[in-house]
């Protein structure tokens, strides 16, 4: 139980479990944004869960073709951002109203009126830097090490090509029908993506080859 | 293989879906020329003629850290400042960094908010302009505490002389401001850049194994996945309507330095707003010098165009009409307060011993700016040059105006004086571009300048619908008004 609710919880980050044989997905190229869009829609209405559509910028629509929420990052920087205004008013009245009160031209050690402006920025900091501590961890980054990365033409997914990748940890899986299915949606190639680790092989880091089409 | 964007016609424009704007990227260019034309900045083999600049930038820092070395050994005594003018060029150059300072998260977001799309050929190198221009602004107050080993003392650190900052105080109101401010736009920074480091990792051969890691590293394993985009948006967008308060915020406390004085010129509630509309037309006379500078030597006209730089242009004027119309103000308000002390400062500054100063300052800021009202000189890239190296000038003047002219004639006549900076002070400030410059163009050698991943989504063939109908871009222009929400 707690297994698969940690696979899943993996799952909505990209990071998906290989097969036994080592096989982690099939990776399927399409010629533009509007294609990948279409190819997007069939695949979830097709039932499948874990995939993924990789592309240079986000493309409009594509989590509601995918079938994805609305994120959760904004609930993680609220948090922060109440926390931080808690701490600097607690700091603020700790130190200048009760570890050290010091009279200066008979102004109150504690006031909320002189308290704003660190109030403002601390809050404003805690939100910030939650908001990307919580965007990085809902994505699972960093993650050095990507079985995607063994594709060579994956390297272009940064310029100018628009991938589509389906996991083979999805219950639907299957290697022929899969295919079947990317190939029927428009993909101009499918290519099978094995999870090889990172022992002994070069490419850890990112794709290694430049290739140019 | 043919990808999405080859060779198809896109005479349709982008913009608001009422005007007829010309496209935000010039040359018909296709998503991997993009990519090309920034990327490869970054991995050619060093130009010449930026060692030459780096050098000329790096004497300027070896002279600032000379004269701070000279300042630590000797103590603010090597100064100009007397007695009434405790607060001189130490101060005067915070607040010029620091409103420099302003362009860059101002670009960033509120443009972003307003979905001016424009912003996207500009944002990268303004945001790094900010940065570096708010470290030059932190050297300053530092330096100018005298002992500097104590500058910890502001922050608000247990030590064994159970002391706490005086968190009523302004000043230390600054240091929070600053610093965070700082923070929020290193990671708002870093966090734009994320995908284009991906972009150049993935570019980088095998045979250069330590630009590799280094680039993999920083990327954070990034791989462009829709599920990623989702969250990085998200917060992308909370990042920019966090810093929007935060960039307006930054400058009003600054302006709380002097406001809650009780000194006759400083002493007025239309600071903090003054403040913040001189700290955009400064921060956008600064992005205008250095995008002109660097659109042309890294052939940047196709992304950063003439329709940039105008709209660029219309903000400096609106701007600088704000801050000549504050001056304005001021001199009312002081007349109408009634208070002679309040109305000889201001007459003092017009009509002094530093009226020099002030009339600098007036033509620079207010005059100049107006000739932008001409659409012919608002698209003329030599003109707007020499206009921005004015706004610089009359900026730095403003503040100079600030400080000195409300100090050197106090309360007291027989305390007067006329304050003369010193050679330390003259080379500090010289220094401080030297820091700026050499931070500048590390960041241009080393880093994509303009945010490609920004720039493609913007292009017309970014939208999915572009290739719906005939395939040649058409039924997009057609069906959906430009600019308007496709999703």
């Amino acid at each position: 139980m707690l297994k698969e609710l940690t696979r899943e919880t993996k799952a909505t980050m990209g990071i998906y479990e290989p097969r036994p044989d080592k096989v982690y997905g099939l990776l399927a190229e399409f010629s533009d944004p509007g294609a990948l869009l279409h190819a997007a829609e069939g695949v979830r209405e097709a039932g499948y869960k874990h995939f993924d559509t990789h592309s240079p910028f986000p493309v409009h629509g594509m989590d509601r073709a995918m079938g994805l929420g609305n994120s959760k990052v904004g609930y993680i920087a609220l948090g922060g951002g109440l926390t931080g205004l808690a701490l600097a008013t607690w700091l603020q009245w700790w130190t200048g109203g009760i570890d050290y009160p010091l009279d200066i031209s008979g102004k109150p050690f504690f006031a909320w009126e002189s308290s704003i402006p660190i109030m403002f920025e601390l809050t404003i900091l805690f939100a910030a830097l939650s908001a990307v501590a919580g965007m990085l961890a809902l994505n699972g980054l960093p993650r050095p090490y990507n079985p995607l990365f063994y594709s060579e033409n994956f390297s272009r997914v940064t310029d100018d090509a628009f991938f589509l990748h389906i996991a083979a940890s999805d219950k639907r899986f299957d290697r022929e029908k899969t295919e079947k299915l990317l190939r029927d949606l428009g993909a101009l190639y499918v290519e099978v993506i094995e999870d090889l680790g990172t022992e002994g092989k070069e490419k850890v880091v990112g794709p290694a080859v430049e290739v140019h089409v | 293989m043919s990808t999405a964007s080859t060779g198809k016609s896109l005479d349709f424009t982008a913009g608001d879906g009422y005007h007829d704007d010309p496209p935000l990227v010039a040359g018909n260019l296709s998503f991997h020329e993009v990519t090309d034309l920034v990327a490869l900045h970054t991995e050619k083999k060093t130009p010449l003629a930026w060692f030459g600049a780096f050098s000329i930038a790096n004497i300027g820092l070896m002279i600032l850290l000379l004269s701070v070395a000279y300042l630590f050994w000797n103590g603010i005594g090597v100064w100009g400042l007397n007695n009434p003018v405790g607060w001189g060029y130490a101060i005067v150059n915070f607040v010029f960094w620091v409103g420099i300072g302003h362009a860059g998260t101002l670009i960033s977001a509120i443009l972003y908010l307003f979905r001016q799309k424009w912003r996207t050929a500009i944002n990268r190198s303004a945001e790094a302009m900010t940065l570096f221009a708010v470290i030059c602004a932190l050297l300053f107050p530092t330096i100018h505490v005298g002992r500097v080993w104590a500058i910890y003392w502001t922050l608000p650190i247990p030590n064994q002389m159970e002391m706490w900052p005086q968190f009523k105080s302004p000043l230390l109101w600054d240091v929070f401001a600053v610093s965070v401010y700082f923070t929020v736009s290193l990671v708002f920074w870093y966090v734009g850049l994320v995908p284009d480091l991906a972009t150049l990792r993935d570019r980088t051969p095998s045979t250069k194994k330590l630009r590799q890691k280094v680039l993999g590293f920083f990327a954070l394993g990034w791989t462009g996945a829709n599920r990623h985009w989702r969250n990085y948006e998200k917060a992308y967008l909370l990042l920019a309507a966090l810093a929007t308060p935060l960039v307006l915020s930054v400058h009003s406390v600054v302006s709380f330095d002097f406001a809650v004085s009780i000194i006759p010129g400083w002493h007025t509630t239309i600071f903090p707003p003054y403040f913040v509309a001189g700290a955009i037309f400064s921060g956008f006379g600064m992005v205008m010098t250095l995008m002109v500078i660097a659109r042309k030597v890294y052939h940047m006209e196709n992304i950063i165009t003439v329709n940039h730089l105008e709209k660029m242009n219309i903000i400096i004027l609106l701007t600088g009409t704000m801050v000549g119309f504050a001056y304005i103000t001021e001199f009312f308000i002081a007349w109408y307060s009634g208070s002679q002390y309040e109305q000889y400062a201001f007459i003092n500054r017009a009509t002094g011993p530093y009226a020099w100063a002030y009339w600098t300052m007036m033509s620079c800021n207010l005059l100049f700016p107006q000739f932008f009202w001409f659409k012919k000189l608002r698209r003329n890239v030599a003109f707007m040059f020499v206009v921005s190296i004015f706004v610089n000038i009359g900026m730095w003047f403003e503040r100079f105006v600030i400080v000195v002219t409300s100090l050197h004639r106090d309360y007291l006549p027989s305390s007067w004086d006329y304050y003369t900076p010193t050679a330390v002070d003259v080379l500090t400030f010289i220094g401080s571009f030297g820091l700026f410059f050499t931070l500048f163009l590390i960041f241009l050698r080393f880093l994509p300048m303009v945010a490609i991943a920004e720039v493609k989504m913007v292009m017309p063939q970014s939208d999915p619908h572009f290739y719906e109908g005939h395939g040649d871009g058409h039924s997009a222009a057609h069906d959906v008004k430009p600019g308007t929400d496709r999703a």
